[in-house]
């Protein structure tokens, strides 16, 4: 995991005290509340229906079990005790005290950490796939090309007050997890035919009230140039993005309006002044930052007398056997698998996390991931890196501690917004349908049955919930001030991203549940063999879908 | 007589600025928008003062360039603080037409954005209002290290570390 050295902690202290003595003169009566609201979201600070809430930045996901100790001790001394994870890979804290924000930003610089741009109309933390370095169709590791990205990004002198937010995701895989081309900048890696190392680059993808699928924009970036023409394409949005309705100002829009052709014309006429000029990368800077993501060290095993072991043991617990199934897959490191953590058991809001848990997940990630885990986009926490005859004792005791909800990647792993609970932008809440869903639907075998499942749930269209890209998607809508939900399918956040269609009318709060029945009935009847929804649904189309969930009741 | 936060100090600021109508041209240094300079291109050949002028964050840059080059002073309009088009505007004046003149903050921009301003080639920052400028001047200090290459620092840190 990438470490501070001297710099990165000046930078990172001096951001806290330029952030304490703004919040001292806010306080104080000399900065006006609107002149005061950038400020604080440049540091994750948004007032909210109920209190403020900060937004931490993990970068590309990464964490120390260090750092997770003491994500516990600020959510015990400053917050209620627990903290939620993000469909951006952050950590948020629902209620402290605007007073204090400035001691949790030191605590935090303490153990490498900030909030620095993860709000605001800035670039954002860079996100990736919570299996770099492990996944199986892994092309190159992503993260120090995400950190590379992060040091660029960081106080950036000239991008601090762009038209609107701005977004960017690295994958390094053939599968897509990243969901790359839903960012304003979506990069993925790949080689070309000399087996030299780059980028293809895409633009203007983002969720929303437009959600766009990314264009790609140059096929082939060498590695060296990445910075510059990161520096080329937020140089053409910062000048020519609209400013005048928030609505229409994220890149998308522009290069849309442009055309993708045209766009790519603007950057490259930019980055020609900008290539090979001082901030191209160097070969040292390469090694530098990828020297800190380096394997870990693995003891040799026997891959196939490993995994008879494991399906031996596994034989004889069919608990076990459902969790190792759903919630862990293999690394390309044979004998070692990935383990994500579930934050989706029923009647808790999908990603919340407790102090007690989060000090479970750091010893779990001591004891059996070299003391690193990752935040996933999914509001999951995956331990990496776990000799597969550890499972068990490590299933033992995430399920103690309410970690191991056997249901990742199916109906109950939904992606869920904070919603009408929290957020006052909300048509409606959001964590009561979700768990309206996972109280339905507790029977587990059934639950596999259906197998491969997103569903993803926005409590209004900013999507912060992605709804337009889960395989079912519920947007809450707000009808004569009553909470509606509208539902939409066939979205898919992989690599052949598509944006969910809409299923007809809303429906209401009572009748939600009904609906997603009558919905998976159809899958079931008509799949064919063990086709998943999305595939079904894609074979035939919405009309069966919207019959069955409309008919008249008999 | 009204002040500026020039190259880190707080001075005196001689140069007039003129009502948006106005018809004569006064004697001395004038602060002229982009349409009054154009207005008054004839009397200028005359003009016994020094001459600057301000343009808005959003001009084409690359069309007007040649003729604010000999300028002394270029003023950049912000017309509210949120909107960063003058950063991107000031940076292409230096690094790319390597202008030496005054580069000066003109209209809604705040105290808090001096220090990236600074790093993006404003060199004098004149405020809508009656903010601090010895206050002020102390935002040009936060922060004493950067990732990024920026007009004042060529080689970005991670040349350096
Ligand atoms: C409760 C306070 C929150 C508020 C007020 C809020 C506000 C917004 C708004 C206004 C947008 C749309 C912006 C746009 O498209 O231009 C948005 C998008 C988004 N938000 Fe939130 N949000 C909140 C919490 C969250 C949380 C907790 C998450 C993570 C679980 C989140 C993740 C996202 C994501 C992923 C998007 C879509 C990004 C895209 O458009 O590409 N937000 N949010
Ligand atoms: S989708 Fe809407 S309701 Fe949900 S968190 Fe975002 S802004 Fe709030």
């Amino acid at each position: 995991m990438y470490k501070y050295d001297n710099y990165d902690h000046k930078i990172v202290n001096e951001r806290v005290e330029q952030f304490r003595d703004q919040t001292q003169r806010y306080l104080a009566g000399e900065i006006a509340d609107e002149e005061f609201l950038p400020l604080r979201l440049q540091n994750g600070l948004y007032v909210q229906r109920l209190a403020p809430m900060l937004r931490i930045a993990v970068p590309y996901g990464m964490l120390s079990s260090r750092q997770v100790r003491r994500l516990a001790h600020i959510s015990r001394v400053f917050d209620k005790g627990y903290v939620h994870i993000t469909t951006r890979q952050n950590v948020q804290l629902n209620w402290p005290a605007l007073e204090e924000v400035p001691d949790i930003l030191a605590e935090l610089a303490d153990v490498e950490m900030h909030a620095i741009q993860t709000s605001g109309n800035c670039i954002r933390n860079t996100t990736t796939d919570q299996f770099a370095g492990v996944a199986e169709d892994e092309i190159e590791d992503p993260r120090p090309w995400c950190e590379l990205i992060r040091q660029w990004s960081t106080l950036h002198p000239e991008f601090a007050f762009l038209p609107r937010k701005f977004k960017i995701a690295v994958c390094g895989s053939t599968e897509d997890r990243a969901a790359f081309l839903l960012h304003d900048i979506g990069l993925q890696l790949v080689k070309n035919d000399s087996g030299e190392l780059g980028f293809e680059v895409f633009v203007g993808g983002g969720l929303g009230r437009t959600p766009i699928i990314g264009s790609s924009i140059r096929k082939f970036l060498p590695k060296q140039h990445l910075l510059s023409y990161l520096d080329a394409i937020v140089r053409v949005y910062n000048r020519y993005g609209n400013r005048d309705n928030k609505y229409k100002a994220r890149i998308k829009i522009l290069v849309k309006a442009w055309t993708p052709a045209v766009f790519a014309q603007r950057v490259e006429a930019e980055w020609e002044h900008l290539k090979d000029g001082p901030s191209t990368l160097t070969d040292s800077e390469f090694s530098r930052v990828k020297s800190f993501f380096p394997s870990p060290d693995y003891t040799e095993v026997d891959g196939s007398e490993s995994a008879d072991k494991l399906a031996e043991t596994a034989i004889n617990n069919v608990a076990f056997k459902r969790w190792l199934d759903r919630n862990t897959q293999p690394q390309k490191q044979a004998g070692y698998r990935s383990v994500t953590l579930s934050l989706k058991p029923a009647g808790v809001a999908p990603g919340d996390v407790t102090d007690k848990q989060l000090e479970t997940i750091a010893d779990l990630a001591d004891r059996f991931s070299f003391g690193e885990l990752r935040a996933t986009h999914n509001q999951n926490i995956v331990l990496t890196d776990v000799i597969e005859s550890d499972l068990m004792e490590l299933w033992q005791q995430a399920k103690e501690s309410a970690l191991a909800t056997p249901t990742i990647g199916t109906i109950n792993d939904m992606i869920c917004c904070p919603g009408g609970d929290y957020c006052s932008l909300a048509n409606a809440k959001s964590i009561p349908v979700a768990e309206a869903i996972q109280r339905k639907f507790s029977d587990l075998d059934y639950v596999y049955d259906l197998g491969d499942l997103e569903l993803n749930i926005s409590g209004c269209m900013n999507a912060c919930g992605h709804h337009h890209v889960g395989h079912i998607g519920i947007l809450g809508v707000d009808k004569k001030g009553k909470e509606w939900y509208q539902i939409q399918l066939g979205g898919s956040a992989s690599r052949n991203a598509s944006l969910a269609k809409v299923l007809g009318p809303s429906l209401s709060r009572d009748q939600i549940t009904d609906g997603i029945e009558k919905l998976l009935d159809v899958y079931v009847e008509n799949r064919i063999a063990d086709e998943s929804f999305l595939s079904t649904y894609q074979r035939i189309g919405i009309e069966k879908f919207k019959e069955r969930v409309y008919a008249p009741s008999t | 007589m009204p002040q500026v936060l020039k190259d880190n100090c707080v001075e005196n600021d001689d140069w007039i600025t003129l009502e948006e109508s106005s018809e004569t041209l006064p004697s001395g240094d004038v602060l002229l928008t982009y349409d009054q300079w154009q207005g008054f291109s004839e009397q200028l050949t005359r003009h016994d003062g020094g001459v600057g002028v301000i343009i808005d964050g959003n001009a084409e840059i690359e069309e007007i360039i040649e003729s604010l080059l000999n300028l002394p002073l270029i003023a950049i309009n912000f017309p509210k603080f949120a909107d960063g088009r003058g950063f991107s505007t000031a940076r292409l004046l230096r690094e790319r037409y390597n202008y030496n003149g005054e580069i000066r903050a003109v209209g809604g921009f705040i105290r808090d954005q001096l220090y990236l301003m600074s790093r993006c080639g404003f060199n004098a920052f004149k405020f809508a209002d009656d903010t601090d400028l010895s206050e002020s001047a102390k935002s040009l200090q936060d922060f004493s290290e950067n990732y990024q290459v920026s007009v004042e620092q060529k080689n970005p840190l991670f040349r350096r570390r």
